[in-house]
């Protein structure tokens, strides 16, 4: 293999042993952990500050969380189409145009910052 | 002879023999594993002497086997599962994690073309067009490791921590990338063999000192400076170091996402903790601080002999040994920011700035290939002028309004019986007793005088 | 058949296979972790057929952004360890809206296309994609920016508490 696929079948065999690597540490941690452990009855309980816990197996985020999400896939977005435009900006048939294009397009995308600034999402309370 | 450094292209990369490849990954591993022990002994050795404390100094010479030793033991623990666990998923966010942490080496540079029995190659696993590309992607990635192990615990403080942590990569990881974006504007590349070599030499300036014409320095840490400065901060967020180390904080969370872990998985996250901060460091060096490439006034020697071919190792590592140090001073110095200033810093602060930082060097970067001077400067001159009203114009900010007396008291006349006793309404804070002993005469200071009466 | 064909091959079937276990898996959490394999498998197949830009904007997008939001979307409801057994729906409609949609857009396409061989374009680097989109795209971009903006101002219109109700977080 070479050139193009030849880079990336590095990069995958990098992660082919990276898995090898943790597979064998964890058979590895299998065999040499104790193999009769104590039985304690409480042990396998989770953690909860030495409490017994209480309730369900629930998980419930609040919609903050969504909300900080939503506005990563919107800057991530943004970032995506800032790295190609970062690379060919100052090719000299674009002249100023790009540069306006992108000012544009930042432009529109920081209205929902200040939005969100605005509507107080952007506070953690 | 001439000893000049040859940069590698994206040319040589992708034609190595197999069993080059296969020394370069083990390599990497080698590194990267030999570079966690040491960075975590590193880090308490310095902590330790910036704190007045001998710290680890038992196992080893000068305990500097204690990372290996604690790290050796950890397999040999008995592993713990929570019954209410998610056992698939459990054992996933460890091996997501850990995998994730590896990958950004794949693309690091670590010095120019060498010579490895008799094969001229990179010194570097792997490069692509878009490695920075494959960096931010596989930071991406890692926020899995961390929600889902959060998740799958099936409890409530790693759940807590778990979001929370994921919240703030998220946020940060924001910022970096945006940060990012100036680099490739003055580089004119994404990949990271190339962005080390637009940082190879600033342009002569024209003025000159007695005949020596000065380079313009060539680092994008300085070029870009803003850049830096944000990346360097949003590398301590995203890395969840302090004092931004809040998913961790271990007075309020337990120990954030891995409370439930224990064992190996426990290393595995702790492994993949001190990567990604060598990771960030590591990237830091190559895309603000000139990669493998000596710094400056060693570079005048003999027309840049030390950056020949090995050499780029030794000044890779300092960099990144370095950036370290920065990240373990950081932790030792400030206290934990709450998490709501983190946040706030985050969207409010670094994004914006960040936004009009590129857009601004946008600008000059257009003006400046207009033939007439005259009009880059007036707009530059522009630009400033709005920045700088903008920054006047700028809305005060409104405190938050005091509540008055009787707003308080209507508070305190609701809340229900036996609950905590409050301090006096309009409590004053006594001045401290090192100013009274300097003004030497200042009356007492009245603490709470007088409020008894309204407290009932 | 090259060595690309067998992995653009095998990327399909890891896809297609994910995407199956997406459908039909009850456990909430996991159909997202399936739906984190099928994009990272179409990202593989983008991969192969030299598209790199796009490739590693869909790990980023999708895999690092988008199934994250999804997550965080299904813990804000519920994210019970375990199975779900109140999840499914009828079969039928599922049935009609995928394969009444798998139909339309390989119609479409075998429509457009109709066994014509096509150059395999240069490698989609970023020069040449960001060359592209802002000589030739410009308006889908702009528009881009405006659609996000509106899905922003939506989801915070929606996730914020009813006027004087205020009991909720401000």
């Amino acid at each position: 293999m070479s050139g193009y696929l030849g880079s990336y079948a590095t990069l995958g065999l990098l992660i082919v042993v990276g898995a090898l690597v943790f597979v064998g540490a964890f058979s590895a941690n299998r065999l040499l952990s104790p193999s009769a452990p104590n039985p304690a009855p409480d042990k396998y309980r989770n953690y909860e500050c030495g409490l017994d816990p209480v309730g369900g197996d629930w998980a419930q985020a609040q919609i903050r969380y969504y909300l900080y999400a939503f506005l990563y896939v919107l800057f991530a977005v943004e970032s995506v189409f800032l790295f190609p435009w970062a690379v060919i900006y100052d090719r000299p048939e674009f002249g100023a145009s790009a540069v306006v294009e992108m000012g544009i397009f930042v432009a529109v995308l920081a209205l929902g910052l200040l939005y969100a600034w605005r509507k107080r999402v952007l506070r953690w309370t | 002879m001439k000893y000049l450094a040859q940069d590698p292209t994206l040319a040589n990369f992708g034609h190595d023999v197999w069993w080059l490849v296969l020394i370069k990954v083990v390599a990497v591993f080698a590194l990267l594993l030999v570079l966690t022990l040491f960075t975590i002994m590193y880090e308490r050795k310095v902590v330790a002497r910036m704190a007045v404390r001998p710290g680890p100094n038992q196992v080893g010479p000068n305990g500097w086997l204690q990372s290996l030793m604690d790290g050796m033991k950890l397999p040999f623990k008995e592993e713990i599962i929570p019954i209410t666990a998610d056992k698939v998923v459990y054992f996933l966010a460890p091996v997501i994690a850990g995998t994730c942490a590896f990958i950004t080496f794949a693309v690091i540079p670590f010095g120019p073309m060498v010579s490895i029995f008799g094969h001229r190659t990179p010194l570097q696993l792997t490069d692509v067009p878009v490695a920075v590309l494959v960096i931010l992607a596989a930071t991406s990635m890692s926020v899995y490791g961390i929600v889902l192990s959060g998740w799958a615990s099936g409890s409530t403080y790693p759940l807590l921590g778990g979001l929370r942590s994921s919240a703030q990569m998220i946020s940060y990881e924001v910022a970096m990338g945006l940060s990012i974006v100036a680099v490739f504007m003055t580089a004119g590349t994404m990949s990271t063999s190339g962005i080390v070599h637009a940082q190879a030499g600033g342009a002569q300036a024209n003025w000159d000192i007695f005949g020596w014409h000065p380079q313009a320095p060539s680092w994008y840490a300085i070029v870009t400076l803003p850049s830096f400065v944000i990346y360097a901060i949003s590398a301590v967020g995203e890395t969840n170091r302090a004092p931004f180390d809040l998913p961790e904080a271990e007075s309020e969370l337990v120990g954030g996402y891995l409370t439930e872990y224990s064992s190996f998985k426990f290393a595995m996250f702790y492994l993949a903790e001190y990567i990604a901060m060598i990771n960030v460091s590591a990237v830091g060096a190559t895309l603000f601080l000139g990669g493998w490439r000596v710094p400056w006034p060693l570079s005048l020697i003999d027309h840049g002999v030390l950056n020949h071919s090995w050499f780029g190792l030794i000044w890779f590592l300092g960099k990144v040994l370095i950036f370290l140090f920065g990240f373990i001073w950081l932790r030792a110095t400030l206290p934990r920011l709450r998490y709501d200033q983190f946040m706030r810093l985050g969207w409010k602060v670094l994004l914006p700035a960040n936004l009009v930082w590129i857009l601004i060097l946008a600008g000059i970067k257009t003006t400046q290939r207009t033939p007439t001077g005259n009009t880059r400067w007036f707009v530059i001159a522009g630009v400033v002028v709005v920045a700088l009203i903008a920054v006047f114009l700028w809305p005060e900010k409104k405190g938050p309004e005091a509540p008055s007396t009787e707003q308080l008291e209507e508070q305190l006349a609701q809340l229900p019986e036996g609950s905590f006793p409050l301090p006096p309404l309009d409590l004053q804070v006594p001045p401290s007793p090192r100013l009274q002993r300097l003004t030497g005469q200042r009356e007492p200071a009245t603490v709470g005088g007088g409020t008894d009466e309204k407290e009932n | 058949m090259t060595a690309a064909d067998v992995l653009l091959l095998a990327l399909g079937a890891i896809a297609v296979g994910a995407g199956w276990r997406v459908v039909i898996t009850s456990h909430l959490v996991r159909a997202g972790l399936w739906l984190v394999v099928t994009l990272g498998a179409v990202a593989g197949a983008y991969l192969v057929l030299a598209a790199e830009l796009v490739a590693w904007v869909q790990v980023l997008l999708y895999v690092g952004a988008v199934v994250v939001l999804l997550l965080f979307a299904v813990m804000l409801t519920r994210a019970p360890i375990g199975a779900s057994s109140d999840l499914d729906r009828p079969g039928w409609t599922g049935l009609l809206v995928g394969g009444g949609a798998a139909l339309g857009l390989g119609a479409l396409l075998l429509d457009g296309y109709r066994w014509q061989k096509v150059d395999a374009p240069a490698v989609g680097s970023a020069q040449l994609l960001g060359g592209e989109v802002f000589r030739h795209w410009v308006l889908p971009f702009e528009v881009l920016s405006v659609l996000l903006l509106a899905a922003l101002i939506g989801a915070i219109v929606v996730s914020r508490p009813a006027p004087g109700d205020d009991s909720g977080s401000r």
